[in-house]
């Protein structure tokens, strides 16, 4: 039997919108994952010592605070760092479409979610994109 | 009376065997936050109903009808939209903008720094300097941010909550600058702490000496501030996290009676500071919903305070609210039909008697809103205050069989809410056996379920779809200058002030906040001596402590 996929669902920045991260975290589980919720006011740092603590396939950095162009760069450079640019990153929040271009072509984030994504959309990417 | 009812009793009976012929098209009859609703309301659902122990009229108790005797006949509600972004100077220009056109109140909006009580140039704030609102270090940023703008004749709201007590004593400074008294001033603070471990989540200190706080904000107003608002009990923000209409309405006045009763048990008299409170509650998409919540918080709120607190003066037992329509309601899709959505949820409001009114702009899911977006915002309340007629009459849904109802049931449901939280000793308690967390996290979690598997249509995101569409509004964009150029202003300010005085000031808080004094005098002194505001709560943090959440989902 495969393994279950590992899910680091992160909460970057400041502010306090964990909505979305909480929703996201709980359709995860429900769909087979194994999920872990960092909490809110994560900095980079602590959300990449968490990744690699708990060994995840996957990191899901939601951002709603508008830091969406320093926060991913920031993190793939810090996984990059401590040889674990293997995780996949993946995100959701208010981005706009040009900045999801821009994170997407930069490769700091391999796909986002924007608002009316169904938690479904997610499990199928996540499922096709993770080798287990 | 029973005659009557008899009456109707027999003839729904006839209705129900016509109507049970008929067959109802597909989907579920259920407010937006999951409550069912009948298809028809009759007096049979308010029996009991008496009209001067349930509504009694306008300005008087309990205020069911509203807390004006004349209400929009006196004078309309203000006009308030929420702003703020970039540097001090950028949302200066924005207010003027705003006050020319005819607002008629200013709402401020602080970025994530200044919310979380960092200074520009920490490294935590990094990237997010003057992206969510106005970026503020000092009172040097609010000088700035009110000049040319006379605080003796503009009313000023303030989102503000850990950091309350230090961003209020800038604006008094402000004041002092402009030769305007602190008892002249007139305005709002959010400054509710209970709403940010239980939602909103920007929390600083540990809840027991954020509780202080705010109780020394309650008697340093009574004292020296007396026309503002030192508090906005808020359920607006436990609503965006997911929650339903009730759990809004129930959390939100059990933070209402534990502010009260801090305030009670740190030696103060419920009639100094109950009449300064405020609240403010979210307008979401379900028009009766929402107009059944504001009548039944009026009416909960009164009879608790009358009869549980013993207030004795009037002003006391008013609940007095904002509103601002729901961001969560919103779609990042086809985002000109938010003109719409927000312009039912504003006459929502409105017939539900609310003070104040902010109304979104289309564009704010997806960025701070453009001025023409804030205009067709404000202008929708324009219309509505001066051309549907809904201003007119004072609380023209009551006695609707179907409103009264669900106004009972509001209360009803919220009562029972009241119970849980006593069971489990208290809001505090709550929180800290995340109770409320929980409560809301599940309500989000099945809404979400309903819009994913469509037993919720949302217009444009999961019917009526325009495949093609491509996103055509102009985003705001805030210049990445912004942040460098305020990081260096709180450099300069700190190489060019008498850091002799700032660092005695700030000794006499630390000092201040180990006993007991009321800490605002010595908050305003730091504040004078142009201390940055990431040094203030630094400087408490290290005798109160920080708060961690226990994360669950």
């Amino acid at each position: 039997m495969a393994r279950r996929i590992r899910v680091l669902v992160a909460k970057p920045g400041l502010d306090g919108h964990d909505r979305g991260a909480r929703v996201i975290a709980r359709g995860l589980r429900d769909a087979g994952m194994e999920v872990v919720y960092t909490g809110l006011h994560q900095a980079p740092e602590q959300i990449v010592e968490a990744a690699i603590q708990e060994d995840v396939d996957v990191i899901g950095l939601s951002i709603l605070s508008g830091a969406h162009l320093t926060l991913f760069p920031r993190v793939n450079e810090l996984l990059k760092a401590r040889g674990a640019e293997d995780i996949i990153v993946i995100g959701g929040g208010t981005i706009p479409t040009d900045d999801v271009k821009a994170l997407k072509e930069g490769g700091w984030a391999k796909e986002l979610f924007t608002p009316g994504a169904t938690i479904e959309t997610i499990v199928q990417w996540i499922r096709e994109n993770v080798k287990v | 009376m029973c005659n009557e009812n008899g009456g109707i009793r027999k003839e729904r009976q006839e209705w129900l065997a016509l109507r049970s012929q008929m067959k109802d098209r597909e989907g579920r009859f259920e407010t937006v936050s999951g409550m069912p609703v009948n298809d028809l309301y009759t007096p049979l659902d308010i029996e009991g109903f008496d009209y001067l122990r349930d509504l009694g009229f306008p300005g008087c108790y309990p205020f069911t009808r509203g807390v004006q005797g004349n209400m929009y006949r006196g004078r309309l509600w203000t006009m308030r939209q929420f702003a703020g972004f970039g540097t001090a100077k950028d949302s200066n220009e924005r207010y003027k903008y705003l006050l020319a056109r005819g607002q008629t109140g200013l709402s401020i909006a602080f970025d994530m720094p200044t919310i979380m009580g960092y200074d520009s140039d920490h490294p935590r704030s990094l990237g997010e300097v003057g992206r969510c609102g106005v970026a503020i270090d000092s009172l040097q940023d609010f000088e700035t941010l009110f000049d040319g703008i006379p605080m003796d004749q503009v009313s000023t709201s303030m989102t503000i909550n850990a950091p309350a007590s230090v961003i209020w004593a800038m604006y008094i400074a402000t004041g002092e600058k402009q030769g305007v008294r602190s008892e002249q001033l007139t305005g709002t603070i959010q400054n509710d702490i209970l709403k940010e471990y239980i939602a909103q989540k920007s929390w600083i200190f540990p809840p027991e000496p954020s509780m202080r706080l705010i109780t020394d904000i309650f008697e340093f107003g009574a004292k020296h501030v007396p026309r503002w608002n030192t508090i906005s009990i808020s359920g607006y923000h436990i609503r965006e996290a997911g929650s339903t209409a009730v759990q809004e309405l129930a959390f939100t006045l059990a933070d209402g009676f534990a502010y009260v009763e801090a305030g009670i048990k740190a030696g103060l008299d419920v009639d100094e500071f109950a009449p300064r409170l405020s609240f403010f509650f979210n307008a979401h998409i379900d028009f009766f919903e929402e107009i059944a919540k504001y009548r039944a918080a009026r009416r909960i709120w009164a009879r608790r305070m009358k009869e549980k607190y013993g207030a004795k003066n009037p002003r006391s037992w008013l609940l007095r609210f904002h509103t601002q329509t729901a961001g969560c309601s919103l779609t990042a899709q086809q985002p000109e039909n938010n003109i719409v959505r927000t312009a039912y949820e504003a006459l929502s409001a409105v017939l539900g008697g609310t003070q104040s009114l902010h109304t979104n702009s289309m564009d704010e899911v997806w960025a701070l809103p453009t001025e023409k977006a804030v205009q067709i915002a404000l202008r929708t309340q324009q219309i509505l205050a001066h051309e549907t007629g809904a201003a007119n009459v004072i609380d023209p849904l009551a006695g609707s069989y179907y409103v009264e109802a669900l106004t009972n049931k509001m209360e009803e449901e919220a009562e029972k809410y009241f119970e849980e939280i006593d069971r489990r000793g208290g809001v505090l308690a709550g929180i800290d056996q995340n109770f409320f967390q929980q409560e809301i996290a599940d309500a989000a979690y099945r809404y979400q379920q309903a819009l994913d598997s469509k037993q919720r249509i949302l217009v444009g995101v999961n019917e009526f779809i325009n495949p093609e569409e491509q996103l055509e509004i102009e985003i705001l964009k805030i210049d990445p200058q912004v942040e460098k150029e305020q990081v260096e202003r709180v450099r300069k300010l700190r190489r060019e002030r008498d850091n002799i005085r700032v660092n005695e000031t700030l000794d006499s808080l630390r000092r201040a906040c180990a006993g007991t004094e009321n800490l605002m005098p010595y908050i305003l002194e730091c504040v004078r001596a142009y201390a940055t505001e990431g040094e203030i709560i630094q400087t408490m943090k290290e005798v109160f402590g920080e708060y961690r959440e226990k994360p669950v989902f």
